[in-house]
């Protein structure tokens, strides 16, 4: 059961992906998005981190996305048009982008260390109290670091939103 | 009993009672606000006109379903579609009441208790704005595509308040769970004040309460914050272009959508199925006799009648509620008495919605995001900073 959803919600999630190129429309690039952030967010969900889960919804999902969506309708972007300029990237494209996709796998999978197998299940500690309590003793350090990061990028946003006052 | 079986058992029950507290608590709207209005209300289709919904479903379906030309097809069809849908996802979560035994099964009175329920409602009601924002989009006009720009913008800003309204409680009881928040709210102070989280120390939540129930007005776009429907400047708002059952859609996600904020208080703010006193001093007693009253004013009137029908249908209704008095207070009661708790406090708030609707004017839009930034936000994020404080200071 546990590897069937995951294969589903693997598949939904590359199959959004691949939409969210292959559309010309923003708004149906837009909302191909979300379908991954939902999907990753099952997928979550199978590995125990529920809190991740609902968070990833919750912020990916709930708040971002609408903004995008919110920005696309305001300023009412149409659907997009194929330039049909360069006839050598529309013969070379796909086969340059198995490639690419085909040495990173292996250079991934080359690089990185033999890790145990996932058990579905097996992981226990992803809780809102278990994160709380981490994010607060153990990361207390990068995590204000990173609050201060956002105040920063919020104040840069007004800063440079501003009216001008003479 | 399987847990599958038990859950689509359960899953059809709470089905079946939503809807038809939908259909009526419209009929409950159009009744309250005529007579807040000096008006009568639906009196033709059955007594009191409690066959309206009925009526009202049957040409909803009937009507000729219209597709416009010129909607962007798959989206303008899946905004009512995505609507309905969340709405009833999120009375998932909700407790009704405790643990019970029904023809020897052991259940609780909720479809399912996720450790992260608070943020799971959280989550469903925020993809809530897609539907609207995908419909008034789709429908490529411009009456329900502005109706669409102003309820997600109104949408957004006041789900920062509704979220620090609920984390301040959740302060409290320390807990996600909403089974385990009502859990926590059991008991009472000196024997006689309710241990709710409106009253619990160590800080009452009725900041928050407040913050909660404006911001819900505000995310179910009720009035007074009904602008994305404002009817004398955008016709319909974001469903101006839709007819037949796919209206009927948005309709009944907008009352789901209150029935679950609703609730939501109730669990959150005032106890779920706890009885607002302890049952030493009788609260058990309270919904048969409420109901017993009930059965004697009708048998009252029904036996000086004042009108000639009276004498054969009020006797009626108090045979139904000398009936029902009967089952609160006999063996079903265990299982009947707390939901008459969290249906009263439920649909007080849902009265609450009502009323305001006939009392209040609309608000300027420019006063909505104003209020929504400079007045709510603020406050929500004060009574958080206070609960924390007092929390770390006195709490368990």
């Amino acid at each position: 059961m546990d590897a069937f959803l995951f294969f589903l919600f693997a598949a939904i999630a590359v199959v959004c992906g691949i939409n969210l190129v292959v559309q010309t429309h923003p708004i149906s690039s837009a909302l191909s998005l979300i379908g991954v952030m939902g999907a990753l967010a099952v997928l979550y969900l199978l590995l125990g981190a529920e809190f991740i889960a609902a968070v990833q919804v919750v912020v990916y999902a709930g708040a971002i996305m609408v903004l995008f969506v919110f920005v696309i309708m305001l300023l009412n972007a149409g659907a997009e048009q194929p330039s049909n300029k360069s006839r050598l990237a529309h013969a070379l494209g796909l086969p340059l982008l198995a490639a690419l996709l085909g040495v990173l796998s292996y250079l991934i999978q080359r690089a990185l260390p033999h890790s145990p197998r996932v058990i579905f299940g097996s992981f226990t500690k992803g809780t809102a109290r278990e994160v709380g309590r981490s994010l607060f003793t153990e990361y207390l350090l990068p995590f204000e670091v990173i609050s201060v990061l956002v105040l920063i990028a919020i104040l840069g946003a007004v800063v440079l939103a501003r009216k001008e006052i003479d | 009993m399987n847990f599958y079986v038990l859950s689509l058992v359960k899953a059809a029950v709470v089905t079946f009672v939503m809807l038809t507290t939908l259909a009526y608590l419209q009929w409950l709207e159009r009744k309250v606000l005529a007579h807040i209005q000096l008006r009568l209300g639906p009196s033709r289709v059955g007594p009191h006109g409690l066959l309206q919904p009925l009526a009202d479903v049957v040409k909803l379906l009937t009507k000729e379903d219209l597709l416009p030309a010129h909607v962007n097809r798959f989206f303008y069809l899946l905004a009512p579609f995505l609507s309905v849908a969340l709405a009833f996802t999120s009375i998932a979560v909700i407790p009704f009441g405790p643990e019970i035994e029904i023809f020897g099964v052991k259940t609780y009175m909720q479809l399912t208790d996720l450790n992260i329920g608070v943020l799971f409602l959280l989550a469903v009601s925020s993809i809530g704005v897609y539907a609207v924002a995908l419909a008034g989009w789709a429908s490529n006009s411009k009456y329900a595509l502005l109706g669409a720009l102003r309820a997600s913008a109104q949408m957004i800003s006041y789900e920062l308040p509704l979220a620090l309204a609920i984390a301040s409680p959740l302060l409290v009881v320390n807990t996600l769970s909403l089974r385990e928040i009502v859990d926590a709210q059991q008991g009472s102070y000196f024997g006689l004040l309710p241990r709710w989280t409106v009253l619990q120390a160590p800080m009452p939540q009725v900041l928050a309460f407040l913050i909660f129930l404006v911001a819900a007005f505000a995310e179910t776009n009720r009035v007074p914050f009904d602008l994305p429907e404002a009817e004398t400047e955008l016709v319909a708002g974001f469903h101006t272009e839709y007819s037949s059952m796919k209206f009927a859609a948005f309709f009944m996600a907008e009352y789901a959508g209150m029935v679950t904020f609703c609730s939501l208080a109730t669990v959150l703010f005032l106890g779920g199925w706890h009885p607002p006193f302890p049952e030493a001093l009788g609260s058990s007693l309270v919904p048969s006799l409420v109901f017993a009253a009930g059965a004697a004013l009708a048998l009252y009137h029904g036996l000086y009648p004042a009108r000639r029908r009276d004498r054969r249908t009020l006797p009626v209704v108090a045979l139904v509620f000398a009936g029902l008095a009967a089952l609160l207070a006999g063996s079903p009661g265990r299982i009947l008495v707390p939901l008459f708790w969290f249906a009263s406090k439920t649909g007080f708030l849902l009265f609450l919605f009502i009323w305001v609707r006939g009392t209040l004017p609309r608000f300027r839009y420019d006063q909505l995001m104003r209020f929504a930034w400079t007045f709510l936000f603020p406050l929500g994020i004060a009574n958080l900073f206070a609960t924390g404080l007092m929390v770390a200071l006195w709490g368990a």
